[in-house]
């Protein structure tokens, strides 16, 4: 129980340091020329990290048993929300100085903006549906189907960032092709359990 | 650098040359990126008509050519394609001969450094700071509207007059307002960067919504 605990202690704190480092740097002007693009960008980032650490969590459970892992999932889960609505309020705030028809009007009007709030607003339910609580109130098969929207977020983040690059188009397609395997092994291990199944109801169904 | 195309006086011409030539002014411009940020910044440099006044344009050049260096060795950027190296940019021959446009030979009273286009750079600046080519190495006089790098890249994205204009949006965000770097909160974008006093002519009767 001790070594959960332990591991969970050091997501949280870790977690915790981007942020932090982020806001002292902030509070001391050492965000280099153009604060603002380089507070988004990195918030941005960060809740990309964040998300694929998420989707890590299951397949290192499944493949080595690492059962200590498990409860890192709704750690860097909120984390990714947390980073996501920093880096849309830097936007709303100092980009469109709190102009809310001003933001409106941009998201609208640009592709990769209306994938990124998709993204946002896709997160906000699952960070409010995290807790032992939620879980318990939805039972076990409903909280599954909603938190697999986590998928949807995470291609939807990876779109947004592959959209809005003008040209080095490095690191997004890194991130395009972590998702793929992250999402690959669900699908795959999706086809197996059918195979299982499958093979499962025809040898019932085979005369003995 | 050479200077050929479309001229009677073609030549290849050194920057003790040039710097001969040409006397250093200084011309303090704003410089308003495609991207949302702006600075003042104070260059040092010469008209880029007392160049081309130089190799005499003959009378069918309309436009003219521009070339960067292209060597990995020394700019390790270059060493993948993430544009079509080397960077190419152009002018009308008239905006080439406007007073305001300038070769830079120097920044914040010191020699130009590499970062920003040592020796010898290109700035315009009523238009987004990626018409200033850096590190000029050729000068092309053409007939026909010369293929810039990022419109080629992006053609919806990037225009080749590229004047700055706050009521034509960038595709992927709004060029109304700035980041003027070091200030708090952005500031409104000025049509041609504020310079419409003295350029705004060379475009009348052009829709700038479709010539961008």
């Amino acid at each position: 129980m001790k070594m959960i605990s332990f591991a969970k202690v050091l997501a949280l704190v870790n977690g915790l340091i981007p942020l932090l480092l982020l806001s002292w740097d902030a509070w001391n002007s050492q965000l280099g020329a153009n604060p603002v693009n380089f507070a988004i960008r990195t918030t941005g980032y960060l809740a990309l990290i964040f998300l694929m650490l998420t989707l890590l969590v299951t397949p290192l459970v499944k493949l080595f048993n690492w059962n200590a892992l498990t409860p890192l999932r709704r750690t860097f889960g909120v984390y990714a929300c947390i980073h996501t609505m920093a880096h849309f309020l830097i936007y709303f705030t100092f980009d469109r100085g709190l102009n809310v028809g001003s933001t409106l009007y941009e998201i609208s009007m640009r592709l990769y903006l209306m994938i990124g709030t998709t993204a946002l607003v896709i997160m906000l339910p699952l960070a409010i549906t995290s807790t032992d609580g939620m879980i318990k109130r939805l039972g076990p098969k409903r909280w599954k189907m909603l938190h697999r929207l986590t998928y949807v977020a995470a291609i939807a983040g990876v779109t947004h960032y592959l959209l809005l690059v003008k040209a080095d188009l490095t690191q997004p397609l890194i991130f395009a092709a972590i998702l793929s395997i992250l999402l690959g092994y669900r699908f795959g291990r999706y086809l197996w359990n059918l195979r299982t199944t499958a093979k499962m109801s025809l040898s019932q169904m085979m005369p003995q | 650098m050479t200077i050929d195309g479309l001229v009677k006086k073609p030549q290849t011409i050194d920057l003790a040359e040039i710097l001969r030539r040409f006397p250093e002014e200084e011309r303090i411009y704003r410089m308003r990126c495609v991207e949302g940020w702006s600075m003042v910044i104070p260059w040092a440099g010469f008209p880029l008509r007392d160049l081309l006044n130089l190799v005499e344009p003959t009378s069918e050049a309309m436009y003219v050519a521009f070339e960067s260096l292209h060597d990995p060795e020394k700019l390790p950027g270059q060493k993948t394609m993430v544009l079509n190296w080397p960077y190419v940019e152009g002018l009308r021959l008239d905006e080439a001969m406007h007073p305001l446009t300038i070769l830079a030979t120097g920044i914040y009273g010191k020699e130009l450094p590499a970062p920003n286009g040592a020796p010898l750079r290109l700035v315009v600046p009523w238009k987004y700071g990626f018409k200033g080519i850096k590190s000029i190495v050729r000068i092309t006089l053409t007939a026909m509207q010369p293929k810039t790098t990022w419109n080629t890249e992006h053609p919806q994205e990037y225009g080749f007059l590229a004047n700055v204009n706050p009521a034509v949006d960038h595709p992927r965000w709004s060029q109304a307002t700035e980041q003027r770097l070091g200030e708090s909160g952005r500031r409104a974008t000025l049509p041609f960067n504020g310079y419409a006093e003295q350029v705004a002519s060379l475009y009348r009767g052009l829709d700038l919504s479709k010539y961008y």
